[in-house]
């Protein structure tokens, strides 16, 4: 069975983050295989966007492993980064700078040789729905342009692992299909970790969901799991509510009985 | 990958239709400044030329001139560089640099170098005015190498402090206003210390300059300010790992 398994691509092992004398994110251990999405669910505040700034080198755990594509992240950054696109939950551009003259830094950034970067960036606009507006100032486009350039950002360089931050948020319906079908197939090449709190993304487009509260994992199962938890299949939002509530349930018990 | 930060860093600012104004303004300024002392030079030439050994046009024109731009520069300097981290952080591009593969001392090297390039080009044509001199006269080639290498090393030495102080905050206002803050205050407290041996001289970037613009080069003036680029480099570096720690 494991001789079949799909390449592991993302293996953290017990993050934990303290900020001032508060722990943020308590033991956190991820994996992520090839041609896998994974969601990261939670409510606001559980701590899903402090680990995907963990992930991707952005912030440092305070104790805890990392690895990409086997190479360690904290002790070989530079190489690790290499395998590596991330779009933040505000998409990092530069709005002075035209599309193109933004993803060819991009690119560039990501190590892309000179002779291939205009290849790098005609797939990457193509595969984000660019094309028309490679000429364009990032400021004058719409937000739902300026989220698809962030995300041609983070695949400019192809790399194996992908991690988006909310990447759908406060986009229109029209746009949120287009950036849903790009990540399917941005799935079916790389590996993706997506972090929402919209259930609906998760069902349409994850094949593994973990959710976080309070800076812990409290659940990991596949989305069709998660569906049918409890014996409620197809209720993923109430299934989704039990199980966050559930937990805050076994806290305040564990609380009561310290006293 | 220190090339690829510093150039977009030049090419961010060239896209900045206020940064062409600026330019062509100080052009402006520059050859006005640079009149108004060959005038004054031209007037006072006859009875120079009664004195037994007159100061040459090097020494009337162009030394004048360098000192006067080394002050603009204390000035402008801030203005430019508040953008340069601060900005990163107000927009949330940091990130990009962060997650991509390579260190925090090629995004700080790239943005001082990107940065240094810029002001090197915005005073070339001060050194370009004063040779143009050498059409009608001889220069002295001596002074002026030695003008133009320490305002090099005056402008290094501003960049880098307005570069940290960038890496402190969030707005690029405030990095503006405290980069200029430490440079007049360390201008003010060498010209203000009347002790020839007051430390404050020993500090001051403009207080350095001195020596240059006198046409002397001092190694340790020139270790002076590269120790001083140096350490708020590595500050600054220091400063962006602990955006890593911290947060």
């Amino acid at each position: 069975m494991s001789d079949t398994a799909p390449e592991i691509t993302l293996s953290a092992r017990k993050l934990t983050r303290c900020f001032g004398n508060q722990k943020i994110i308590h033991d956190v251990s991820l994996t992520l295989r090839r041609g896998e999405v994974l969601g990261l669910l939670g409510h606001n505040g559980a701590g899903k966007s402090t680990t995907m700034q963990m992930l991707t080198g952005c912030l440092l755990p305070d104790s805890g492993d990392i690895e990409i594509c086997g190479i360690d992240l904290l002790r070989q950054p530079i190489l690790a980064k290499k395998h590596l696109g991330y779009l933040p939950e505000t998409p990092p551009l530069y709005r002075e700078l035209c599309v193109d003259d933004y993803l060819t830094f991009a690119a560039r950034l990501r190590g892309i040789e000179n002779g291939k970067v205009a290849a790098a960036l005609a797939q990457a606009k193509q595969r984000s729905g660019l094309d028309a507006v490679g000429g364009k100032i990032i400021s004058t486009l719409s937000k739902g342009y300026q989220q698809r350039v962030g995300i041609a950002q983070a695949i400019v360089h192809n790399p194996e692992v992908v991690v988006l931050d909310e990447p759908t948020v406060g986009l229109d319906p029209a746009q949120i299909r287009d950036i849903r079908a790009l990540i399917r197939e941005l799935g079916d090449r790389s590996s993706v970790i997506l972090s929402t709190h919209l259930l609906g993304e998760v069902e349409s487009l994850c094949d593994r969901v973990e959710i976080m509260q309070k800076g812990r994992l409290i659940y990991g199962d596949t989305t069709a799991a998660l569906s049918n938890y409890g014996g409620e299949p197809g209720r993923l939002e109430e299934n989704f509510i039990r199980i966050t509530e559930r937990e805050t349930a076994t806290a305040a018990t564990i609380a009561e009985d310290g006293k | 990958m220190i090339r690829l930060i510093a150039m977009r860093e030049l090419r961010s600012l060239f896209t900045l239709p206020s940064t062409w104004l600026i330019f062509a303004a100080l052009q402006f300024v520059f050859a006005w400044f640079f009149l108004a002392r060959l005038e004054a030079f031209l007037e006072v030439q006859p009875q120079l030329a009664q004195l037994a050994n007159p100061p040459g046009v090097t020494v009337t024109v162009a030394a004048p001139m360098f000192q006067t731009i080394a002050l603009l520069l204390m000035m402008l300097t801030p203005m430019y560089t508040m953008r340069l981290i601060a900005e990163e952080r107000r927009n949330q591009t940091l990130p990009l640099l962060l997650s991509a593969p390579l260190s925090e001392f090629h995004i700080v090297l790239g943005k001082f170098l990107g940065m240094l390039v810029f002001l090197v080009a915005l005073s070339a044509s001060v050194p370009l005015m004063l040779y143009s001199l050498a059409l009608g006269t001889s220069l002295d080639h001596g002074l002026m190498l030695a003008n133009l290498i320490g305002l090099l090393l005056l402008t290094a030495s501003f960049t880098a402090l307005g570069l940290y102080i960038s890496a402190l905050t969030a707005q690029p206002v405030i990095a503006a206003i405290g980069a200029l803050a430490a440079l007049v205050g360390l201008w003010l407290a060498d010209i203000g210390a009347s002790a020839p041996d007051s430390p404050w001289h020993a500090i001051s970037p403009l207080g350095r300059f001195q020596n240059f613009n006198a046409g002397l080069l001092d190694s340790s003036d020139a270790l002076f300010f590269v120790l001083f680029s140096g350490v708020f480099l590595l500050l600054t570096i220091r400063r962006l790992h602990n955006n890593r720690i911290y947060g």
